[in-house]
């Protein structure tokens, strides 16, 4: 870790000393404990701040669209794949940003440690040959890193960045025998009736922040539909059908498109399991149209297009 | 004002004595979240806990609320619904969500405008604070004029002191209180007292969050142009996280719920993050980007705030700060603001 945040430094130093790109979006320290929070630099001298953990959770390419700058951006192999998705939507040329990929082992789920912890504040966390050393004002405490992993991150097949300008360090191995869709599986051997009941309990939790939207980096929509009061999409009460209605069209909206980094889980301060339904999603366009988000900057997202031999049986 | 002594074994027995004459709010624990909740026995509620992380003024001031109701006929008639009046107890309420509710009174309880909806639920509850004597990183309330353990708003406050509380009345309903229930309250002996005493200091020492708030007002003043948003807003995801679970922000937006001929009018929390906070009908929106919006939610806490009503709208409880999904942290917004 320490090795890759060094040669970071170096390579984003060069970047900034040779004019190559205006502006570095990367991650610095925050002043929480299991945290890293968003930076940007544009100045040589700003570069040591920037540092690379396991405690970088946040998707960066949510800052991509409507940059007018040539950026470098640091970015993991989820990261990476959200900024294809943009490529591909038009939100940003290929041109104008400079990939700086990360090979990424996992990112820590901080409200599992958290949750593990209880009502105890950690103060201190660090990360090392796999073990999470954690300090609080009268505790210490050492957990399994793989234990405390985002879900996301578990089933994560691209842990590499698939497209990049430079690469920071060696790649890392891919995880093997995962089954990323056991969740989903189980969810299929529902009754409709229990699905309905499971959907009904997460959105029970939601209070409408929106942080889930605001944290998504293809939620780039000008004007989101919850934001249109002409006419107006949805209700703004805690209804279940207008809390539900917000939640089933972002599913829709992203479907095809969303990578599973995780950020909508992550910014939801309700822990509000959003990535069940998204999972689904992303199985069926895989089952129907042989898709996979964000692997191609020449790809067009099936969702986005016809093609005469699109299965249409679904069309009853 | 008298001080008492429960042990803490005799906690569910006083809470018990609350249940049968009032409903009772405390803070639980669903899901792996802390909130207020109305509960129905004394197990449900959490004594050792951090805070909530939604703040308690959910209870006078819900996410959503339905103000009335109409038909629309030939005539339009109107039928009113307003929440119930009833006896509460709001308990376990930590002293900077106490100093916020105080705040919120400002808005909804003022010469100008009396807001019965938040009222009827606020009138009549009696407020059982319990000091904080575990204050967190990112706790500040001694720089707003609070303290862990403040009594402001409170009408008992309870004191940890290990095995059991010290319990003060603060003012006339919390005497009664402890009158009323007294088979489960003990004198308080001089050490209980001086325990107290410590653990209070203690407290205070633990807030090491500092920062000199006297001049803010004044210097954001002639702030309002200045390129310091252009440089701290980048960061923002425009989410509601900072003001919903903020214990003092209390804007919202109403709608109508139309049918046919029949409707409903209802209010829900609102957020100056969001682009549709400000956007008028022409289609113009005053406050553009993410720029204004987070130099609105700075402003009108530090500065709006204090002209309209005298105080800070922030109590230092710093859930803005452990929830934000990006660590945007405030407190390094007004060290630099006051530097």
């Amino acid at each position: 870790m320490q090795k890759r945040e060094k040669l970071l430094k170096e390579e984003v130093k060069k970047l900034l000393d040779k004019k190559q790109v205006d502006m570095v979006i990367g991650y610095e320290k925050g002043t929480l404990a299991l945290r890293t929070t968003p930076c940007f630099l544009a100045s040589v001298d700003d570069v040591d701040r920037l540092v690379w953990n396991e405690f970088c959770e946040n998707n960066l390419a949510k800052y991509l669209p409507g940059r007018k700058e040539k950026v470098a951006i640091v970015a993991k192999g989820c990261d990476v794949r959200s900024i294809v998705g943009l490529i591909q939507e038009r939100q940003i040329t290929r041109e104008q940003i400079f990939i700086v990929g990360i090979p990424c082992e996992g990112i820590i789920d901080r409200r599992k440690i958290e949750s593990r912890l209880g009502e105890k504040e950690i103060l201190e966390a660090t990360c090392e040959n796999g073990k999470i050393l954690l300090r609080g004002e009268d505790f210490q405490e050492i957990l399994k890193k793989g234990d405390f992993l985002y879900d996301s991150c578990k089933v994560c097949k691209y842990r590499n960045p698939i497209v990049f300008d430079l690469l920071i360090g060696d790649r890392v191995p891919e995880l093997e025998k995962i089954d990323e869709y056991a969740e989903v599986r189980k969810f299929e051997a529902e009754s409709p009736d229990e699905r309905w009941l499971h959907f009904q309990k997460e959105i029970s939790k939601c209070i409408r922040c929106y942080a889930c939207r605001s944290a998504c980096p293809l939620c780039y929509c000008e004007q989101c539909f919850v934001d249109q009061s002409q006419p107006r999409w949805i209700g703004i009460t805690d209804n279940p059908s207008d809390v539900g209605v917000f939640h089933l069209f972002r599913v829709f909206h992203v479907a095809g498109r969303c990578v599973d980094c995780g950020a909508c889980s992550r910014a939801c301060p309700m822990n509000i399991d959003h990535r069940w339904l998204l999972k689904k999603m992303e199985k069926d366009v895989k089952e129907l149209f042989g898709y996979e988000a964000g692997l191609s900057v020449e790809e067009v997202p099936p969702l986005a297009t016809f093609k005469e031999e699109d299965p249409q049986d679904f069309i009853k | 004002m008298s001080e008492k002594v429960i042990q803490k074994n005799k906690m569910v027995d006083f809470l018990n004595e609350l249940l049968k004459a009032y409903k009772v709010f405390a803070p639980v624990k669903r899901d792996h979240i802390v909130s207020f909740d109305a509960i129905q026995s004394s197990g449900e509620m959490l004594l050792n806990y951090l805070n909530s992380r939604i703040p308690p003024k959910e209870i006078f001031f819900p996410r959503s609320e339905k103000m009335f109701e109409y038909i629309r006929d030939d005539l339009i008639e109107v039928k009113e619904v307003l929440p119930s009046e009833e006896r509460k107890v709001l308990f376990g309420i930590r002293p900077c969500d106490a100093k916020a509710i105080l705040l919120l009174d400002k808005v909804f309880d003022s010469p100008d405008y009396q807001d019965p909806y938040y009222l009827r639920k606020r009138k009549e509850t009696i407020f059982v604070g319990m000091g904080c004597d575990r204050p967190q990183s990112t706790c500040f309330c001694t720089s707003l004029g609070g303290a862990p353990f403040s009594e402001e708003g409170l009408d008992l406050l309870f004191t940890n002191i290990g095995d059991r509380f010290v319990v003060k009345g603060i003012t006339e309903e919390g005497e009664t209180l402890l009158e009323k229930y007294e088979q489960v309250f003990e004198r308080a002996k001089k050490s209980d007292l001086d325990d107290k005493l410590n653990v209070e200091k203690e407290a205070v020492n633990r807030i090491k969050s500092k920062i000199a708030l006297e001049k803010i007002e004044k210097r954001l003043d002639k702030m309002f142009e200045d390129s310091f948003w252009d440089r701290i807003y980048q960061k923002c995801l425009g989410c509601a996280v900072c003001t919903y679970l903020c214990p003092t922000c209390h804007c919202f937006d109403i709608t109508d719920e139309t049918m046919d001929t029949s409707g409903e009018r209802f209010r829900a929390w609102d957020s100056c993050q969001f682009a549709l906070f400000t956007l008028q009908a022409s289609g113009h929106n005053p406050r553009m980007s993410g720029k204004e919006r987070v130099r609105q939610r700075i402003m009108h806490k530090f500065n709006y705030f204090v002209k309209n009503y005298g105080e800070i709208a922030c109590v230092g409880c710093g859930r803005c700060i452990k929830n934000c999904p990006v660590n945007f942290d405030i407190r390094q917004i007004l060290l630099e603001l006051v530097s």
